[in-house]
């Protein structure tokens, strides 16, 4: 936006002691992108939110780097501030395949959807939050779609409709079972 | 024998009083096939009375994996799939969306394609406050509002149609400008409809504005406070009927748009009322913008497309033509490579900040698009303002809020 180093500094001097030297780094747009060790992200959320001035977090998504990949899970957050009219991006990697975060739903209660989905599509639980549900798959779905391991043409489309139609089916027979009995 | 007799006693919500009517709640279930929730949203609503005790919005019925198409297809024909998010503004979509493959190739685009773009732009923002008016209205009991607005809706979409050849739609962006430039036709068309337009605004507002009934449905119902827009990560409209001045064409400027001369209508108290107000304007504002850009027109002659031959489709008529150029189409089409990195884009769309979040590997496939839908925000704030008050009033508050459900389920 505006001012990138202006940005960018205000940043190191919140996250001070919290962030490796080099983590902090522009996107190809220009946007100021922070990666932040994963124990840190709460504290590192709501430094950037007290002292940087970042009032509101625009989404939270993740990214698969692949199967196999130690730093498989690399979850994204994106913040908006008002007042200095610029925006920042935290990252951070997480370990294996089932992968926790710390969530900062208490912070903002903006985010409530945002790690839903975020869990939904991708299985990274966000410890804390409170009511972490799936929000656009059915419950009851066993996979994360937006995994680099999830087939593009789906698992079982029809896997939740055969079930529910197979307890129809069941429950019609034993009704028509109850009336012959009479 | 005694009987009791029950009285109502308002505001009564404590559900620990010793009361029969009291302290226990009906679950009602509100979608997803009802006509007020806008598309496919499921509401649970717990119900004390006629107060909303607890609102739980589930939304995922139109879900058809957006994220994960454009992986699988890759950059440049996820463009289709961009206009079936928010499907009453396509066009605003597909720039969004080129704007993130832009700014990840390092793409300047022409400045008449800049002009035609914010034309655009508010053409479709006026054409999505337009079915916000009509279906808002008709749920609140104002049935003719609804025809007025589908009329002046349906004249946009005559000029989209002469233009790009579809109704709805229109796929017409593409990366580094346009598919084609605009013709004296369209051009007319355009003044026409937005020198009349600003009268159908005026005949809205004889309508609905000073209505008693539209006030008293709406005036002091789903307020939100400047703080709660802010942490609940409103956008768009909503925000700015809140009290917030922000509005990404001012204050963080994307195709020109610090340019043009227009204002940004804020409101004072957050409620249904002023999130129509602040819509009304908004119409207004465009057409100042539409107009400017179409003044400019003349001025700014010169490509719609950039010529880029790594990132940019070659015009059609050249492929016919020449040999290479046949070949670069074909390379585009089946194997665009986009620079390695990370770029968001964002567009102040007519429901909020719309924004694209591209992450390429340098390979033809995409590592991920994320797309950022103002909607789904709108929905999570239903529970916000919907609980403790009437339930005859959840029709006001999810028609304020606007959002359309392919957007929001992606």
């Amino acid at each position: 936006m505006t001012n990138e180093s202006n940005t960018a500094s205000r940043v190191e001097a919140a996250l001070k002691g919290l962030i490796e030297d080099g983590a902090i780094s522009t996107d190809r747009g220009g946007m100021v992108s922070v990666r932040v060790p994963a124990d840190h992200i709460h504290a590192a959320c709501k430094a950037l939110r007290d002292e940087a001035g970042f009032e509101t977090n625009t989404l939270v998504t993740a990214r698969d780097h692949g199967e196999g990949e130690d730093e498989r899970f690399e979850v994204l957050y994106q913040f908006l501030s008002y007042a200095h009219k610029d925006r920042v991006r935290v990252s951070v990697m997480t370990q294996g395949d089932d992968p926790e975060v710390q969530s900062i739903r208490d912070l903002w209660p903006g985010i409530w959807f945002s790690e839903r989905e975020c869990y939904d599509m991708f299985g990274v639980r966000f410890k804390g939050h409170g009511d972490l549900r799936r929000l656009l798959m059915p419950e009851g779905f066993d996979h994360h779609p937006l995994r680099k391991d999830f087939p593009h043409i789906g698992i079982q489309p029809d896997k939740l409709y055969r079930q529910w139609d197979a307890a129809r089916r069941a429950e019609y027979a034993a009704e028509q079972a109850n009336e012959g009995g009479h | 024998m005694e009987t009791k007799i029950f009285e109502y006693r308002p505001g009564l919500t404590n559900p620990d009083v010793d009361d029969p009517i009291h302290g226990e709640t009906l679950p009602v279930n509100m979608g997803p096939q009802h006509p007020a929730t806008h598309g496919v949203l499921r509401l649970g609503v717990d119900l004390d009375g006629e107060l909303m005790v607890k609102v739980d919005p589930d939304v995922g019925y139109l879900h058809r994996g957006k994220e994960k198409t454009c992986e699988s297809l890759g950059w440049i024909k996820f463009f289709p799939h961009t206009d079936r998010l928010d499907y009453v503004q396509p066009l605003m979509n597909n720039i969004g969306y080129a704007m993130a493959l832009e700014t990840l190739a390092g793409l300047e685009i022409p400045e008449r394609a800049k002009v035609i773009r914010v034309l655009l732009m508010e053409i479709s923002r006026i054409a999505a406050h337009l079915i916000y008016l009509g279906t808002t209205s008709i749920d609140l009991g104002a049935i003719s509002m609804f025809f007025y607005t589908f009329k002046e809706r349906e004249n946009i979409y005559s000029i989209l149609d002469a233009y790009t050849g579809h109704r709805m739609n229109n796929t017409y962006v593409r990366i580094g400008g346009l598919y084609a430039d605009v013709d004296e036709k369209v051009e007319a068309m355009l003044r026409e409809f937005l020198d009349q337009f600003p009268d159908r605004i005026d005949e809205y507002e004889k309508l609905l504005t000073g209505n008693r009934i539209w006030y008293d449905r709406n005036r002091d119902v789903g307020v939100i406070t400047p703080e709660n827009a802010r942490a609940w990560s409103l956008t768009g409209p909503i925000l700015r009927a809140s009290g917030v001045e922000w509005d990404l064409r001012k204050d963080d400027p994307y195709c020109g748009y610090e340019t043009y001369d227009f204002e940004v209508p804020v409101g004072t108290v957050g409620d249904c009322y002023d999130r129509y107000l602040v819509r009304i304007e908004e119409m207004r504002q465009s057409v100042k913008i539409a107009k400017q850009a179409l003044d400019r027109l003349p001025s700014t002659p010169g490509d719609v497309l950039a010529e880029d031959r790594r990132y940019v489709l070659p015009p059609k008529a050249k492929v016919h033509t020449s040999m290479e150029e046949l070949i670069y189409q074909f390379k585009i089409v089946t194997d665009l490579r986009l620079p390695k990195g990370e770029a968001y884009s964002r567009v102040e769309s007519s429901k909020g900040e719309l924004g694209f979040l591209a992450i390429s590997d340098g390979t033809a496939t995409p590592a991920r698009c994320h797309i950022r839908a103002p909607g789904l925000m709108n929905v999570q704030a239903i529970p916000l303002i919907a609980e403790g008050r009437l339930f005859s009033d959840m029709v006001a508050i999810i028609g304020s809020l606007d959002f359309v459900m392919g957007e929001v389920d992606r």
